[in-house]
């Protein structure tokens, strides 16, 4: 029963994060929700792997966060801030989009839940707000930032769902070298431009 | 020495020498030459056969176990290696001549081991986690440290990550099926979650919108190695979901699917080339085709579907590189690459523009170069099984022919008293005369690729029969 409780409670914690990194502009809290996000999702996905492995994905997510923070943090505010162009930009309108993707998952986890017995709803459905929460990042931003901050939580959201269903090493560790590649990659296309050209090979 | 150390281990370390220890005059060499002896012993040496040279016997073992999983080259693999690390060598030769060497080679030879090791994999659905981390070392190939990154590569890196949980999950749903084939609710979820996969991966109309902005933000040498590279693999991983669940290529309409996909991108890639004015996109939009064509060949209602498609697959890699590398040439001069910087060039770049024209002519598939014979074969099939989708086809080719006759439109509208000149350097006449050979050769000969052919879809247990 406690073990179903904290897993209700991660999830109101995806929940929370994967809103707060939609909404918010500022570069610290986004990173600070993720790095939260991790922590929910590592619970998550310990009800299906083992410690180990379940503690593997967390300190890839942790050593994202820390990639991406102190790249960002390496930057000025004017290097590291990208206008989106995607109108509307409201806050009201990004709560809206994750109450839409609240409301669907919570429509569709027992639904999924009949389908694959034993994954546990709130699995389901802390990977459904993930994975949701994930595609309305990307849907709404063009910044290089934001856009791998919204591959990061759609891959997290994939990975609780995956990793009930699915536990060998090789899946675990290429997934976490995804991650991790994403997160350097993420840093590479920040600092890219910002430096000017080095010398005649690289032109 | 066991096959995936040879060459998946050997070509990602020699990569790794390339990036650190190399310098740009002697990358595009070793590179080249690492790819070609690789490609050469695919072709003379058989694995796991051993063979007695003198008083030595060499074997290559096909497999190796890693974190409990297998990576796994058979004898059956040779061909596909061979050409493979045949066309690689030739992008690599290539880079001395398009002046991106080191970055590209050594990245390049990384993503071509990674690509390789996703066909060795066993189970082959983790291939989308390789395909996945070898699309983010293209990343770095797209964008030089000292440019901003655009859309289209944070899209294409969107795009491409969205297919990998689709194509795992679809996987995992897939082996239920065959479990309980009579579940009709599953069998549709997996083909859903499969399809969605794969149009990511194939950038399927209208998940292509990041290839012509590549084309204008990125050199075109390393984006045109990205849609080598990328289509190419993604083909033999789909023929391996084909091979290994046999009910995909029965049920209509997943093969409906795949035929009306490719149609969608044949028609739109050439009726949006012809419109452009820019030869970049074109190069894209022409790739955007020619990805559609395989997809038509995947869907053709006939045992020589295998067949058609790798016959489609040889010579895009070598149309591809030599109209990379024109452009690669060109943009050296036009840097925007649009009709009004390129006017009247053919007379300053002349081997660089025909070569252009031949890759680009090929690609439209006209008789005597490289695309001819696989685009005949395709014909033959599709007349015999729709003539509305042939007409689509045709709309789309005749669209491609119509940017290939606007581009020497643009090319050849020099002033009248313009002098002849030849800007070129050796090297890149060489490389470009070389290619340009190529597509000639394999027109007038296409029996050149029989023996690969013949062979190739023994790699397909169930579909080579």
């Amino acid at each position: 029963m406690a073990v179903e409780i904290v897993s209700w409670v991660a999830v109101a914690l995806i929940f929370v994060t994967a809103t707060a990194m939609l909404i918010s502009r500022d570069w610290r809290i986004s990173l600070g929700a993720l790095a939260i996000l991790y922590l929910a999702a590592f619970w998550l996905v310990a009800r299906h792997l083992p410690f180990a492995m379940s503690t593997a994905k967390l300190i890839a997510g942790w050593m994202v966060v820390a990639t991406l923070g102190m790249t960002r943090l390496s930057l000025t505010e004017a290097e590291g801030q990208e206008q989106d162009t995607f109108f509307p930009r409201g806050i009201g309108f990004r709560i809206t989009l994750m109450g839409i993707v609240a409301l669907v998952t919570a429509g569709a986890a027992p639904n999924v839940e009949a389908a694959i017995p034993g994954m546990g709803i709130p699995v389901i459905a802390g990977g459904l707000l993930l994975i949701g929460g994930g595609v309305v990042h990307l849907g709404v931003t063009s910044d290089v930032l934001r856009a791998i901050l919204g591959l990061l939580t759609l891959l997290a959201g994939f990975e609780i769902l995956y990793a009930a269903v699915e536990s060998a090493i090789l899946v675990t560790g290429l997934l976490a070298v995804v991650n991790l590649g994403l997160g350097i990659l993420g840093s590479y296309l920040l600092v890219a431009g910002s430096s000017p050209l080095e010398s005649e090979e690289e032109a | 020495m066991t096959a995936p150390i040879l060459w998946i281990v050997a070509p990602f370390v020699v990569g790794v020498f390339v990036l650190f220890f190399l310098r740009d005059r002697f990358s595009a060499w070793i590179g080249g030459t690492t790819s070609a002896v690789l490609a050469l012993i695919a072709l003379v040496i058989p694995i796991d056969t051993a063979l007695l040279i003198g008083s030595v016997s060499i074997k290559i073992s096909p497999a190796i176990q890693f974190f409990g999983r297998s990576f796994e080259l058979n004898t059956a693999d040779g061909p596909l290696l061979a050409m493979i690390y045949g066309l690689a060598a030739v992008w690599f030769f290539g880079t001395e001549a398009s002046g991106t060497a080191n970055r590209f080679v050594s990245l390049g030879l990384m993503i071509v081991a990674l690509l390789t090791a996703s066909i060795a994999v066993e189970p082959f659905l983790y291939a989308a986690l390789l395909l996945e981390v070898a699309v983010m070392l293209v990343i770095p190939l797209l964008v030089p440290p000292y440019q901003k990154p655009g859309r289209g590569v944070v899209r294409f890196l969107i795009y491409q990550t969205l297919a990998m949980p689709f194509i795992l999950f679809s996987g995992w749903m897939l082996a239920g099926v065959e479990s309980s084939p009579g579940d009709l609710g599953t069998t549709i979820q997996a083909g859903t979650m499969l399809g969605l996969g794969f149009a990511f991966l194939f950038a399927v109309f209208p998940l292509y919108n990041w290839i012509p902005s590549l084309m204008e933000e990125s050199s075109p040498y390393a984006t045109g190695f990205l849609l080598w590279a990328l289509p190419t693999f993604t083909v033999i991983f789909a023929l391996g979901f084909l091979d290994r669940y046999t009910w995909l290529r029965t049920t209509p309409q997943i093969v409906n699917a795949m035929l009306f996909s490719g149609v969608f991108m044949v028609a739109s890639g050439g009726i949006f080339a012809a419109l452009q004015r820019h030869i970049g996109r074109i190069l894209g939009f022409a790739a955007v085709a020619e990805a559609g064509l395989l997809l038509l060949a995947l869907g053709l209602q006939t045992n020589s579907f295998v067949e058609i498609a790798f016959l489609t697959l040889i010579p895009r890699g070598l149309e591809l590189s030599v109209w990379a590398l024109a452009l690669s040439i060109i943009k050296q001069k036009a840097y925007s690459l649009r009709f009004n910087e390129i006017q009247g060039l053919a007379r300053k770049y002349p081997a660089a523009v025909t070569s252009l024209l031949f890759a680009h002519l090929s690609v439209t598939g006209f008789p005597l170069l490289a695309g001819f014979p696989s685009r005949l074969a395709l014909w033959q099939e599709l007349a015999a099984q729709s003539l509305a989708v042939s007409f689509w086809v045709f709309l789309g080719l005749f669209g491609l022919l119509t940017a290939a006759v606007r581009t020497l439109a643009v090319f050849v509208m020099a002033e009248a008293d313009a002098k002849w000149e030849w800007n070129e350097t050796w090297a890149q006449t060489a490389m470009l005369g070389i290619g340009a050979g190529g597509l000639f050769l394999l027109g007038l000969f296409p029996q050149a690729m029989q023996p690969f052919l013949a062979s190739l879809p023994t790699l397909f247990e169930h579909l080579g029969q």
